[in-house]
């Protein structure tokens, strides 16, 4: 039994099912992040963790204790929203005093303990100002201190960051990961944002049309992931996914891929791979852009580098990178280059693929075999 | 090339003096207008200031040559209001003692109503509001007498208590279309932040959603006070003699005139009833305006 337990956790709306019996268990201090398309179900689950909403069937414990029928009051959580819901008539002060003195708390502890927070946030300047008289970062500062103030069990956070600036975003993304180290409460995080769900989590749970499609570690969700929905949803620009037939060459097991020019190459898989039994089988074989390069930034420590010669359609200088669009299997493929790489459209240009990072998905199930 | 400039600089002129043309066409139709609305209430203050025999003498529109506030005070203290010869003030009482509850337990039920209607949605909430919005359009004529009915059932009929009654259940329908409106931009994310907060049903009421209120607050109330100040039916058909709002008592005093027609007192009496609302309006009415826009702006 972990922290924060969801059991086989189901939501319908009349015989509309949006949540197919969801089972997470979250241990103390663990960042989870909810990630998913919208309507993918990752703010309905939220919102029941949180009780505004109701749990079809399955349970919500916290700490061990049942959930489902406690108001939201008494779950001892607390929430940070989108938009913020900070009270317009009150002061960011009584604001953050709001949820201190509906739980009954003594005026001389609420004073106590909204200076501390106020000051782990740095919006003691801000304490007497009305929410409109706020910029964005602010509001969402305080927002978060009217969560952190009461002391919860567990933090939940509905997509905080979304409404702001692309540059405050990256700032706040930050200190809510400096907030989390440095104070080891649970969290349970809502965002449609891979990045953020990368860079914030402990755990990564994806989701798509009401299933949670893998959870795991950040990396195992990067370099493993479960289908072809999880292997293109998470990273930017998403893997490249084509399609390949498994063959033996020289005894071992390799994709023999389609090139744009009509002809076919072969390449073989890591060293140790069990795919041989598959012989002849069709795949759907995905490979990151970061693993398809110019022979010099390959990864040096990978022992399954091999090279395809192929012709570049498209370059897309992005400044730290350049990246490179070709086809195999017959679809798109980006490689992401060294920015001072001299390729130019059209070229015929020898890529350098990484098979070691490369996944095989089953292209009927989209599950991941090997 | 120039020359097209020029031509087109000249026909640029040509408009400019048209444009002017037709903004003092404008103000001349405004100003008739204008004129033609003002001039009843000309009529009315001009003539509650003048002596009987003025009037009589067939003198309309003229200023008073005697200036008098006797048929003010008449109209106030001791003009003929059916059989007791009382003056208009214990209707204006009236008046005051049913609008004031009526006006503020309709529009407490109309924002409790609101609230429920948008925040606390249950099935059917709909359909409830559908009904709630037909009541407004519901003829006063059909409820009389099932209302004459209630009214003598609950023990309150010609009463002032009763005449509250009848006008808070009248004013519901509008009280609660206000609020719903209002309440359905208001954004349902703080209600669930008061909640997590430990705020209960009326907690959030009144801390949350009333303090935002303000701008419909305005408008529901000089909506009410207006319809029910100037309401006449419901006052002649449930209020007995010493229970009749001013619009009814405005009635008998033009009616019950013993010999001659006192025109002078009559207008006194009519400026006296339309006094409040319009003062009610001149006060509030610039919010009035900004709580119709309210929903449609974001804050």
């Amino acid at each position: 039994m972990g922290f924060l337990d969801i059991k086989d956790v189901t939501k319908s709306y009349g015989s509309m099912k949006v949540l197919h019996q969801v089972d997470i268990i979250v241990e103390e201090g663990e960042f989870l992040v909810l990630v998913g398309p919208s309507g993918c179900g990752k703010s309905t689950l939220l919102n029941m963790i949180a009780g505004l909403e109701g749990i079809s069937a399955g349970e919500i414990a916290i700490r061990g204790r049942r959930m489902n029928e406690v108001h939201p009051a008494r779950r001892n959580i607390a929430m940070v929203f989108q938009s913020y819901a900070l009270y317009p008539n009150m002061t960011v002060k009584q604001n953050i005093a709001f949820g201190l003195e509906m739980h009954g708390v003594p005026k001389p502890e609420r004073e106590k303990a909204i200076a501390a927070v106020a000051d782990l946030l740095q919006i003691t300047p801000l304490l007497n100002r009305k929410p409109g008289q706020l910029s964005g970062g602010q509001r969402q500062r305080v927002a978060m201190g009217r969560a952190l103030v009461r002391e919860p069990d567990v933090f939940l956070f509905d997509e905080p960051l979304s409404n702001l600036d692309a540059k405050l975003r990256v700032d706040m993304r930050t200190e809510i990961k400096k907030l989390h180290q440095k104070l080891g409460t649970t969290i349970v995080y809502v965002t449609h944002d891979q990045i953020e769900a990368m860079t914030l989590s402990t755990r990564i749970a994806v989701m798509y049309q009401g299933h949670v499609q893998q959870l795991g570690t950040p990396k195992e969700i990067y370099d493993r992931p479960a289908n072809t929905f999880v292997a293109g949803f998470m990273g930017s620009p998403s893997m490249n996914l084509f399609p390949a037939t498994i063959t033996i060459e020289n005894g071992l097991p390799a994709a023999r891929v389609s090139l744009a020019s009509g002809h076919q190459a072969t390449v073989p898989f890591r060293p140790g791979s069990d795919l041989g039994a598959h012989d002849g089988r069709e795949i759907v074989l995905g490979i990151r852009p970061e693993a398809i390069t110019d022979l010099d930034g390959a990864d040096r420590k990978s022992n399954a580098v091999h090279t395809l010669e192929t012709t570049v359609e498209v370059t897309e200088p992005a400044g730290s990178d350049t990246f490179v669009v070709s086809q195999l299997g017959g679809v798109e493929v980006v490689g992401r280059f060294r920015a001072d790489v001299d390729v130019k459209a059209g070229d015929r240009f020898p890529f350098a693929i990484n098979m070691d990072k490369a996944v095989v998905f089953d292209p009927s199930t989209e599950q991941r075999i090997g | 090339m120039s020359a097209t400039v020029v031509a087109g600089a000249q026909s640029v002129g040509g408009e400019r003096s048209n444009a002017r043309w037709g903004r003092w066409g404008l103000y001349a139709v405004l100003i008739l207008f204008a004129f033609y609305y003002l001039l009843p209430l000309y009529v009315m203050l001009v003539n509650s200031l003048k002596p009987l025999a003025e009037i009589q003498a067939g003198a309309m529109m003229a200023l008073p040559r005697t200036w008098t506030a006797e048929p003010w005070l008449q109209a106030w203290s001791s003009a003929q209001v059916g059989v007791e010869p009382t003056g208009l003030r214990p209707y204006f009482l009236n008046s005051f003692m049913m609008v004031t509850p009526a006006v503020i337990i309709s529009t407490i039920l109309g924002a409790l109503n609101g609230y429920v209607l948008t925040k606390w949605q249950f099935r059917g909430a709909t359909v409830v509001f559908g009904l709630l919005l037909f009541g407004c359009f519901i003829p006063f004529q059909i409820v009389l007498i099932p209302m004459a009915r209630m009214l003598g059932l609950m023990g309150i009929a010609g009463t002032v208590s009763g005449l509250v009654f009848v006008h808070v259940v009248y004013g519901i329908g509008f009280s609660t279309l206000y609020f719903r409106n209002y309440y359905a931009q208001f954004p349902t994310e703080l209600v669930r932040a008061a909640q997590i907060d430990g705020a209960g049903f009326f907690t959030i009421f009144r801390r949350i959603m009333l303090p935002s209120s303000g701008p419909i607050i305005v408008v529901c109330v000089i909506w009410q006070f207006t319809n029910i100040w100037n309401d006449f039916l419901f006052g002649a058909s449930f209020a007995d003699f010493d229970s009749q709002p001013m619009t009814v008592a405005l009635n008998n005093l033009v009616s019950s005139s013993t010999g001659v027609k006192e025109y002078n007192v009559h207008f006194a009496g009519a400026i006296m009833a339309a006094l409040p609302t319009l003062l009610v309006y001149v006060v509030a009415g610039r919010y009035f305006v900004r709580g119709l826009m309210a929903g449609s702006v974001k804050g």
